[in-house]
């Protein structure tokens, strides 16, 4: 086991490494900040003092050094916006979108496993067509455009939810979070949700193939063979066995949904990291998006090994080998 | 007065209702199995054996459904039984083995979960009694230290010591009643040797009644008491099984025989039935297997009634093989 994980360290190491050459020469080819940070009306020797100061001078591999260097050291740069720390600005943002990702990945969890376990259950029943349709709705219609018709009917026409912000929040492990308080909670709601349908689709349609593959298997046959209830047939030898593919996907997902939650996030004016890296982006801060590449590399390998964990505990067949 | 059989199949109808038409996947099957006595069930893949076993197991799923007939177990009738009645038999008093032992345990259950569910499922006992009495089951069809593979995974077993856990399971409650579907069939013939023996060895000392589902003649020649032959969903002999296999009635019977290598043909061609198993979709009035057959004559456009052509001795044809037999045959 240990050796599994240093193994998995080693390999993480080598991603993060490969990621940042490749965020940075990628950075590099989208354009020169100066055209849009410096004034048109400055003269030369203002725009050299500018460039040397943000170190644009040098070529391309010094540069790199430079960063690699200050990297390891735990510093991704000065923002060329706020002069301030990179990774701070980013850090700040974080617990927003956190809190958004978990909260949309809950609830499609919550909703999708019951819906698709009860669609695989009864395959024929109208209930069951019913969600299954609903499921491509969550799937087809993009996002930005349920998220505006949400606030059509629940913030202009009815008015029962606000439709921006994060509302009041409360202090939590020395973060603040919205959900803690109702005001908060309330703001999270339509959020989350337009996060959470297409994974809820998702997961609906992952637990109902999962439950009607399962559900012919001889040992759940045995199982009723065994004269066990219904009920302990599908909650214990079917639901453990689906739980395992919805436990990959939902984990890979939750890491796209922290890094994509941009469209969400713009929409519901949610000051989350996704907002941040779509105006870092157009004002090409380079030292902010280099840091939040690198940030979402990390989150998405330490997921990656959560959801491996997770699996050797569902699935006694997968044992973690330093092999 | 004569005991109650264990269980007693009174013209059983399995049909199942697919968009392809009605397959009549067991079509009026009967027979009697006497208490501690052993039925070898035997027919080609699609003959209609496996479902005539989940039929008395209450097992049969969408489209297929009992349509008619009786499964009197211990005089009681299985088809009318509601599914909560049903279940608390199942396990109990009625199990089964399944044909695939790598499949029929639960891969992401422990062998003690599986077990003890099993004793749980029907008597309330603590849980310490559960576990000691699955120790003991595993003990009884020979895995050796119990104790510990209590605690293992099914991956963890051999296929033959996987196939030892399920009879384990299915002896739990020392039923009175046990379908076996193709039990050894996935299994080495060293191993299906030994599972064998426990099984005869059990079912002796229990008085457990079996129907054993196969196709191999050689175990059910070396198990069975009575031998019921299996054609597109109708028996088509019965008998007892010295009988039946040293004297066939049934031309099918016959031709299933011959088409066992024997070492008293050593160097002839292996015979075998020409043809394939039609098709229950698109069964023809008559007997199914006349085109098969090398006895076939007009008449046997008429299905012909299952007779009895000598004491005990069932068969479902016009012509059958009354002639005595000549030896090496």
């Amino acid at each position: 086991m240990s050796v599994y994980l240093l193994r998995r360290l080693i390999q993480a190491l080598g991603v993060v490494f490969a990621m940042s050459v490749i965020v940075f020469i990628g950075v590099y080819a989208i354009g020169d900040p100066v055209e849009i940070l410096i004034s048109p009306d400055a003269d030369q020797i203002e725009r050299e003092r500018a460039v040397r100061a943000l170190g644009l001078d040098l070529p391309l591999w010094q540069q790199y050094l430079v960063f690699l260097g200050k990297a390891l050291r735990g510093d991704l740069g000065n923002s060329f916006v706020f002069n301030e720390p990179a990774l701070q600005l980013i850090l700040q943002r974080m617990p927003a979108t956190l809190e958004l990702a978990i909260a949309a990945t809950f609830g499609a969890v919550l909703i999708g496993l019951p819906l698709g376990l009860y669609a695989g259950l009864r395959p024929n029943s109208v209930g069951s067509k019913a969600i299954m349709a609903g499921s491509i709705l969550g799937f087809s219609l993009p996002t930005f455009w349920v998220g505006l018709m949400l606030i059509m009917v629940f913030a202009v026409q009815l008015g029962w939810l606000p439709s921006t912000g994060r509302g009041d929040t409360a202090e939590f492990l020395g973060l603040q979070w919205s959900f803690l308080t109702l005001d908060g909670l309330s703001h999270l709601l339509m959020p989350a949700l337009n996060l959470a349908l297409f994974k809820i689709s998702l997961v609906i349609r992952l637990t109902r193939a999962g439950v009607r593959e399962t559900m012919l298997m001889d040992y759940v046959k045995f199982a009723r063979a065994k004269g066990l209830s219904p009920f302990r047939v599908t909650f214990v030898h079917v639901f453990k066995n689906i739980l395992i593919p919805v436990v990959t996907v939902t984990g890979l997902e939750f890491g796209s949904t922290i890094a994509f939650s941009v469209v969400t996030e713009s929409i519901f004016a949610w000051p989350g990291m996704g907002k941040l890296i779509i105006d870092s982006i157009n004002v090409l801060d380079r030292p902010v998006i280099v840091a939040y590449l690198m940030i979402i590399v990390l989150l998405f390998i330490t997921i990656n090994l959560i959801v491996d964990l997770t699996y050797s505990l569902l699935d006694p067949r997968v044992r973690l080998e330093g092999k | 007065m004569t005991e109650t059989p264990t269980l007693e199949v009174r013209n059983l109808r399995t049909h199942f209702f697919t968009r392809a038409g009605v397959v009549k996947a067991v079509d009026d099957v009967s027979f009697t199995v006497p208490r501690g006595k052993v039925l070898g069930l035997v027919g080609e893949s699609g003959s209609g054996k496996s479902v005539t076993g989940f039929s008395v197991m209450g097992l049969v799923d969408p489209p297929g459904r009992i349509v008619d007939g009786q499964i009197l177990f211990k005089g009681q009738d299985l088809a009318k039984l509601s599914d909560e009645e049903m279940r608390k038999l199942r396990g109990n008093r009625i199990a089964m083995i399944f044909q695939d032992p790598m499949m029929t345990l639960n891969p992401v259950l422990r062998v003690d979960t599986q077990m003890i569910e099993t004793v749980l499922a029907h008597e309330k006992v603590p849980e310490a009694e559960a576990r000691a009495r699955a120790r003991d089951a595993l003990g009884m069809v020979g895995i050796p230290s119990p104790e510990e593979r209590l605690k293992s995974y099914p991956h963890q077993f051999s296929g033959g010591m996987r196939q030892r856990v399920a009879i384990a399971i299915a002896l739990l409650h020392r039923p009175d009643l046990i379908v076996a579907d193709e039990p050894t069939t996935a299994l080495d013939v060293t191993i299906q040797g030994q599972i064998l023996a426990e099984v005869q060895k059990l079912a002796a000392t229990t008085g457990t009644s079996l129907i054993w589902i196969t196709h191999d003649l050689s175990v059910v020649a070396g198990l069975a008491d009575d031998i019921a032959v299996m054609y597109a969903g109708k028996i088509v002999e019965q008998g007892d099984v010295g009988e039946v296999l040293d004297h066939p009635l049934h031309p099918y019977t016959h031709g299933l025989i011959g088409s066992v290598p024997s070492r008293n043909r050593r160097g002839e061609p292996l015979r075998q039935i020409p043809g394939m198993t039609p098709s229950l979709l698109s069964l023809k009035p008559g007997c199914a297997f006349r085109a098969r057959c090398p006895r076939a004559q007009e008449d046997c456009a008429e299905m012909p009634e299952l007779h009895a052509w000598m004491p005990g001795r069932l068969a479902r044809c016009h012509h059958p093989h009354l002639e005595p037999r000549e030896e090496a045959a």
